[in-house]
């Protein structure tokens, strides 16, 4: 990287191993430490915008205009006890919140937040992400069936389905815009997009329909409302969380919120042109300026998020696995061919979509 | 010893700690598990030897979605462990031609190993990118997508057909149409106007309709 800045976080020096280790350990920790702190007040601000929806004020007490309420809560949740049911497998229900955290977080290591700003830039970056988002259904699972309770189990039986369900049609939408793009390298995927029409470049115009169905579908990946089945409150006390308190529950709820920022990233990557500026001015397209507006556009369709959450009641679960299955499946793969066939047909539209691997 | 090195130990002993657990946990459910974890762990060994698009598919194929029904279906069991063990003794003959069988198999393909000699040994351990056949040619997924399309898309065809089929017989075997129930038909709600379900009269009082 020519960008002195950045230098720290990107360059390793693998010369001797242990060096190269120590840095991606310490860059490593700076991401993990940077993005939880960044989920504390995102948290903070879904809340502020569920609450300026229904015409409240949201948590405003601890702290100029309630900034600090992540961190009290967070203080409040790690000093409660916790309780382990006397019935429950023991390792299994304190391992399912770990694990949960730990993939939603070991995402983020492929993730670019600006140009050349990742940890580890593989070549299989999207492949990666999908694995990963994948076993993110075991938490759930592990945590419903060690609690050994009726109602968490339940619920961990059709988030499992839920989650495998919407892979599928995730999956397709992925593999559209591995298409255009030619590479299954994230940053290659966001270098794509730029081809100096800013904003117009970008792949949600030319998959519109894919872009819609993407959100809808990491809504139901992450669990998030309208989807939350798996922890309906009116049907199920509250899914495969009903046994946790204290810290595991504190555990569960941050790899929830992690994976939706990760779900946000991955739309903005795929669909949003990842760290390019909306017009392309040599100014505002500046290498440090790059992380701002990957955080713009993460924080816009979080803000996405938080507004679904605040506007449309939760769906019944055959409704659910009615669109997964019936409308986005069919609907998903039908945009594949028409992209694969366009593409084909019309070998100058191929070269004009690859041709950025020429610059 | 590299990195590399160090990797390869962590995930080959979890393969093998992980595998041997698989067989020996009291409880199927934590079986499946290790199962899991055997699986991620050869995913590691994959990356290790540069064949990172066949690993990450080994998790998203089998530990994302086939392991996931499986723990599904163990878990939902109601295994009588006593009533299993009983049984036990009866089929050892078929478990131990079996075993053989599998041990034969495996002594035929270690047999045709050859122990590393002197100059190998002291070669230090190779990266994924150095194992790769041509770090400059195509990558993993370009290379395997070009022979899996060419050279073999009749057993790719077949692989499929074999599998549609499956599923086709397992949605047969399992569906029955029930009669007279009252479903859902979201294409006559979206099609249904206001003129078909309101109608606006005046009484007049005292009346009625």
């Amino acid at each position: 990287m020519e960008n002195g800045f950045f230098d720290f976080f990107v360059n390793r020096d693998w010369s001797v191993w242990w060096s190269g280790a120590l840095t991606t350990f310490l860059q490593i920790t700076f991401m993990v430490v940077v993005l939880l702190v960044g989920i504390a007040f995102l948290l903070l601000f879904d809340r502020k915008v569920w609450a300026a929806v229904q015409m409240r004020k949201g948590p405003n007490v601890v702290g100029p205009f309630g900034l600090l309420q992540s961190f009290a809560d967070l203080m409040k949740f790690v000093l409660k006890e916790i309780v382990i049911p006397a019935g429950a497998d023991k390792i299994v229900f304190i391992l399912a919140p770990f694990i949960t955290v730990v993939l939603a977080l070991i995402g983020w290591a492929v993730v670019p937040v600006g140009p050349g700003l990742v940890v580890s830039d593989i070549n299989v970056g999207i492949l990666y992400l999908f694995a990963v988002s994948s076993l993110g259904v075991y938490g759930i699972i592990m945590g419903g069936w060690a609690s050994n309770s009726k109602y968490p189990f339940l619920g961990s039986l059709r988030s499992a389905a839920q989650m495998v369900s919407y892979e599928v049609s995730l999956g397709f939408i992925i593999i559209s815009v591995l298409l255009l793009v030619g590479s299954m390298n994230l940053s290659d995927i966001v270098n794509s997009q730029d081809r100096g029409l800013g904003i117009l470049n970008w792949h949600f115009i030319p998959l519109f329909p894919l872009f819609v169905m993407f959100f809808i579908s990491a809504l139901a990946e992450t669990n998030r409302p309208p989807f939350d089945l798996p922890e309906a409150e009116s049907e199920l006390v509250a899914g495969y969380q009903v046994e946790y308190s204290s810290t595991p529950y504190l555990l569960f709820m941050l790899g929830e919120y992690v994976n939706i920022v990760l779900m946000c990233a991955m739309t903005t990557i795929l669909f949003l042109g990842g760290w390019h500026s909306p017009i392309d001015l040599p100014i505002l397209n500046a290498p440090a300026l790059g992380i701002v507006w990957f955080v713009l556009k993460v924080v816009f369709i979080f803000f996405m998020f938080a507004m679904v959450k605040a506007i449309v009641p939760r769906y019944r679960y055959d409704q659910l696995m009615r669109i997964g299955w019936k409308l986005f499946l069919p609907t998903s793969i039908a945009y594949l061919v028409a992209v694969a066939g366009l593409l084909i047909a019309f070998p100058g539209l191929a070269d004009w979509f690859h041709s950025w691997r020429a610059a | 010893m590299t990195f590399a090195g160090i990797a390869f130990w962590a995930f080959a002993i979890s393969t093998v700690t992980f595998g041997l657990m698989v067989i020996l946990a009291r409880n199927p459910v934590h079986s499946v598990l290790c199962l899991i974890t055997t699986f991620i762990s050869v995913a590691g060994l994959f990356v290790l030897m540069g064949a990172e698009y066949l690993a990450f598919l080994l998790i998203i194929v089998y530990v994302g979605a086939v392991a996931v029904l499986f723990l599904f279906v163990v878990m939902m069991l109601d295994v009588d462990f006593a009533e299993l063990k009983s049984g036990f003794a009866d089929y050892l003959p078929y478990g131990v031609i079996v075993g053989v069988v599998l041990l034969v198999n495996i002594g035929l393909v270690v047999a045709a190993w050859q122990l590393p000699t002197e100059d190998q040994r002291t070669q230090p351990y190779l990266t994924g990118a150095e194992m790769t056949a041509n770090p400059e040619g195509p990558n993993n997924a370009e290379a395997l997508g070009m022979v899996l399309y060419t050279d073999y898309i009749h057993y790719f065809q077949i692989a499929g057909m074999v599998l549609l089929v499956a599923m086709i017989g397992a949605i047969i075997l399992t569906f029955r149409e029930r009669k007279g129930i009252k479903k859902q038909n979201a294409g006559d709600q979206v099609a249904r106007k206001r003129e078909d379900a309101v109608e606006v009269v005046s009484v007049q009082t005292g009346k009625g309709i």
